[in-house]
């Protein structure tokens, strides 16, 4: 268990590594000159050379690339002409876009990113697993079918259409919700639930769909495994068979997707955060993109690589303690 | 008294008519035995008397005053009063709750005991099929459990309430002959300490021979003879019944001469290293196979015989140079096994289905060795083939899964043949067919060997084919031959404990040698 965790941290580490060196080299090598555009309009040769010189793109990539590492550990420090920014550790670099340090930029974006994530990943597990638990037993078949057609609806959707759907129906018909506007969990806890509300629909309802087909199909092949048929030779009731037994085996590959799922909205649910104002992460990035803000772009990429990474190792940590037959080693 | 009594029963699946019209009653505390090839009916009478047989039933089931195909109290039947043991102990156990577990649970349904009782109750069933330390076993999950242990931890949920009868759905089916004898043994205890009544389900006439008082021979839904298992077994009244005892393997008898030793092992070692898990040090390699000296002559049939993990089949493999040795050597006819290509030496795999390539039309399968050694257009070869192994010629152009089992091991041994080898090594391959299909799969092989002057290298599980085919027997255990010898004087004469412990397991179709050897078992066993 600790030999598997520390492995886990030790594979991560350079999943991450990699990960950093691979987007640093295609960034800083890329033909646009970073400086030229941290400088902006009224360029001077004297400064431009100043910025180059506070960038650090002076020195050869490799030694950029070591100073962007050891920023991370130590910190370090950015001299723009007379003044001198410090970025503390950990220092993903320095937005001169924004002159901002990249951490703290991320660190703003990030409370707003966990809601979102969080919330919409437990409305959508709530509303998959109910339906695929009602469809997979086939009590109802009228359910059943009712459940398939809105999941392939739930699939052809895009988020963009059910987000100005539920915006135009809820805000501007029947004025029930306010514009969403991101109110921090620690300011009003309600309005925070409020506000999040119509974006949490907006994302189940692709998640919901997928997860309500994998509960019905895991369900209907747990229910016609042996072990089913020895406990209902033993008397045991439908009911607890269904809840005790073969719900257990039904969700475990949901463990997998939600933590996949669970990272994917927090770095990139860009369509979700721009339509609804909710200044998150995936925001953060488009921004950053379209206006060559490199470094913040490296400290996006490095987070989402974190994040996945993190995901996954809780996943499968979940996996074991769910199945006694999964061992760590 | 009469404890179940069946009466015309007839279960059906749409059109499909799976029993159709069988009888038979079962005394308190008897045991009755109901044998049948694959598709007889004989599983889905039995889990009609759960009322879990999924088709239409209509007939009488009377168990011990309540009629079982009119709406039952199944909740008071089910695991209380009629108990089953089902096959594939090891998906028939939950793989999520603890074996104890599992065992509480159905006692705390029945009874209403305490967790704690129950728990206790747990225990004492699993001490009392013999699984060593039950306190500390019962917190295992299944598959921390051999297939023998699964079986007996079955057993201990069947007796846990008490039942008046214990159905028991081939329960040794996929066990090794010792631990079959053991389960058989068991559930003969159990019946005797218990009085519960035993309906014992198999396709094997010798699992159903020691253990059961009567028995049902049935075939396509119908039972074709019943009887006391004396009479039944021993001098049967029905064609069908006695063409399954024809089909269970004789000792054959041939006059052997053994040619010069064509191949010639010599102190084989096979290892596999294990995963370093955790620690530091590396864990010791498995040693599969562990030193083996052995020769097989022109001409014979030498049986390899070695219940599920001795390294037989890694033996076997190396013996055609599909994997290399650790460690010794191998040749044929002087020569490194290696540098031999498939014309001296072939194979004949357990699964015919698997080994077959499934896209692929039989014939094309056969005609691959013909191909590699030279022949240009084998399709005339090939149809010959099929015809000489059993099969029409317009086989060729079907795939392995429009065939039967017993038709797809022919095409196996005709893979095998079509290059013309020297010898070929079997590995198991009757083990997965019915009993008459076996038969007819063994005579293939000893034609063929008489006609085409082959060596067979024949290795099982199966101590009764080995017997029937072979002509001299090599006794494999964790990796290491204990005996070797002439097939009459290893069975006869088996100089080593574990060739002793073997043969007093083989299940034989006599009843009174069957008891004599459950008795000699319980001298020497546990």
């Amino acid at each position: 268990m600790i030999g598997h965790l520390t492995r886990r941290i030790v594979g991560g580490a350079i999943v991450l590594l990699v990960l950093s060196a691979l987007i640093y080299t295609l960034f800083y090598l890329a033909p646009s000159d970073p400086a030229i555009l941290a400088c902006g309009k009224g360029c001077t040769p004297e400064r431009l050379a100043d910025v180059r010189a506070a960038m650090g793109l002076a020195d050869p990539v490799w030694t950029q690339y070591w100073h962007f590492l050891q920023g991370i550990f130590t910190g370090r420090d950015y001299s723009l002409g007379p003044t001198v920014r410090h970025c503390p550790a950990p220092c993903l670099g320095y937005s001169f876009e924004t002159s901002q340090p990249v951490t703290t930029l991320l660190m703003d974006r990030l409370p707003v990113s966990f809601s979102l994530a969080f919330g919409a990943e437990i409305l959508s597990l709530l509303l998959g697993i109910g339906a695929g638990l009602l469809s997979g037993t086939r009590r109802f078949r009228w359910f059943d079918r009712l459940v398939n057609g809105l999941v392939l609806a739930g699939y052809a959707t895009p988020v963009f259409l059910v987000g100005l759907l539920l915006l135009l129906l809820f805000c501007v018909h029947l004025q029930w919700l306010p514009f969403p506007q991101y109110v921090p969990f620690t300011t009003d806890p309600l309005l925070w639930a409020q506000n999040l509300l119509l974006p949490w629909i907006a994302l189940a309802v692709i998640q919901t769909a997928a997860y309500a087909r994998l509960t019905r199909a895991g369900l209907q092949e747990s229910l016609a495994e042996d072990h089913i048929r020895t406990a209902r030779a033993y008397g045991i009731p439908e009911r607890r068979i269904l809840w005790r037994k073969a719900l257990r085996g039904a969700l475990l590959p949901l463990v997998t997707l939600t933590a996949v799922d669970l990272a994917g909205i927090i770095t990139s649910a860009v369509l979700t955060e721009t339509m609804f104002g909710l200044p998150g992460v995936g925001q953060l990035l488009v921004g950053a993109v379209n206006q060559i803000d490199l470094p913040v772009v490296v400290g996006v990429t490095l987070l989402t690589g974190l994040i996945m990474v993190l995901a996954n190792t809780a996943a499968d940590l979940l996996y074991a303690a769910v199945d006694p037959r999964v061992q760590l080693r | 008294m009469t404890l179940l009594e069946v009466d015309d029963l007839r279960i059906s699946f749409g059109d499909k008519q799976a029993v159709d019209g069988l009888s038979f009653t079962l005394e308190a505390g008897g045991s009755l035995g109901i044998v049948g090839e694959s598709g007889s009916g004989k599983s889905t009478a039995a889990l009609a008397l759960l009322g879990l047989s999924g088709g239409s039933v209509s007939g009488k089931i009377r168990f011990d005053g309540t009629d079982l195909v009119t709406g039952a109290p199944w909740k008071d039947i089910r695991g209380a009063r009629i108990a089953m043991v089902f096959q594939e102990p090891l998906t028939a156990l939950n793989p999520f709750q603890t074996v104890g577990d599992q065992i509480a649970e159905v006692y705390r349904l029945h009874t209403g005991a305490t967790r704690r009782a129950a728990r206790e109750r747990a225990v004492e069933v699993l001490g009392q099929v013999h699984i060593a330390d039950p306190e500390r076993r019962a917190r295992a999950y299944p598959h921390q459990f051999s297939g023998g242990m699964r079986q007996r931890a079955l057993i201990a949920m069947a007796i846990a309430n008490r039942p008046k009868l214990i159905v028991a759905d081939e329960p040794t089916t996929a066990l090794d002959v010792t631990v079959q004898a053991q389960i058989l043994d068991l559930l003969d205890e159990v019946r005797a300490t218990t009085g519960a009544a035993l309906l014992l389900i198999s396709h094997d006439l010798g699992v159903v021979a020691g253990s059961t008082e009567s028995v049902i021979v049935m075939r396509d839904g119908r039972a074709v003879e019943s009887g006391s298992t004396e009479s039944v077994l021993l001098s049967p009244r029905h064609e069908y019944t006695r063409a399954l005892l024809d089909a269970v393997p004789k000792p054959g008898n041939r006059d052997f001469e053994p040619g010069p030793p064509l191949l010639r092992v010599r102190d084989v070692h096979k290892h596999f290293p294990q995963r370093r898990r955790g620690s530091f040090r590396k864990p010791p390699p498995v040693r599969a196979v562990d030193g083996v000296t052995l020769d097989v002559h022109a001409g014979e049939t030498l049986g390899i015989v070695g219940e599920s993990g001795t390294g037989k089949t890694t033996l076997a493999r190396m013996m055609v140079g599909l994997i290399p040795p650790s460690s010794g050597s191998i040749t044929f006819d002087g020569v490194d096994i290696a540098r031999r290509r498939g014309r001296s030496v072939q194979m004949v795999f357990q699964d015919p289905l698997s080994s077959l390539n499934p896209r692929r039309t039989i014939g094309e399968s056969i005609a691959d060795p013909l191909r590699l050694s030279g022949v240009r257009d084998p399709r005339t070869r090939v149809e010959d083939l099929l015809e000489r192994v059993g099969l029409s010629r317009s086989e060729y152009d079907r795939y392995p899964h429009q065939l039967s089992g017993g038709m797809r091991q022919r095409v196996g041994i005709a893979r095998a043949v079509a290059p013309s080898p020297r010898l070929i090594v079997c590995d198991e391959p009757v083990s997965s067919l019915d009993v008459t299909t076996q038969a007819q799969v063994l005579a293939l092989l000893e034609e063929l060997r008489a006609e085409l002057g082959l060596s067979l290298v024949f290795v099982s599980h199966d101590l009764a084919v080995l017997r029937r085919i072979a002509d001299r027997v090599a006794v494999l255990k964790d990796g290491v031959i204990v005996e070797v010898g002439p097939t009459s004087e290893v069975y006869d004469q088996p100089q080593h404990p574990y060739t002793k412990e073997l043969l007093a397991a083989v299940p034989v179709t006599d009843p009174a040698e069957a008891r004599r050897l459950r008795a000699l078992r319980s001298t020497v066993g546990r």
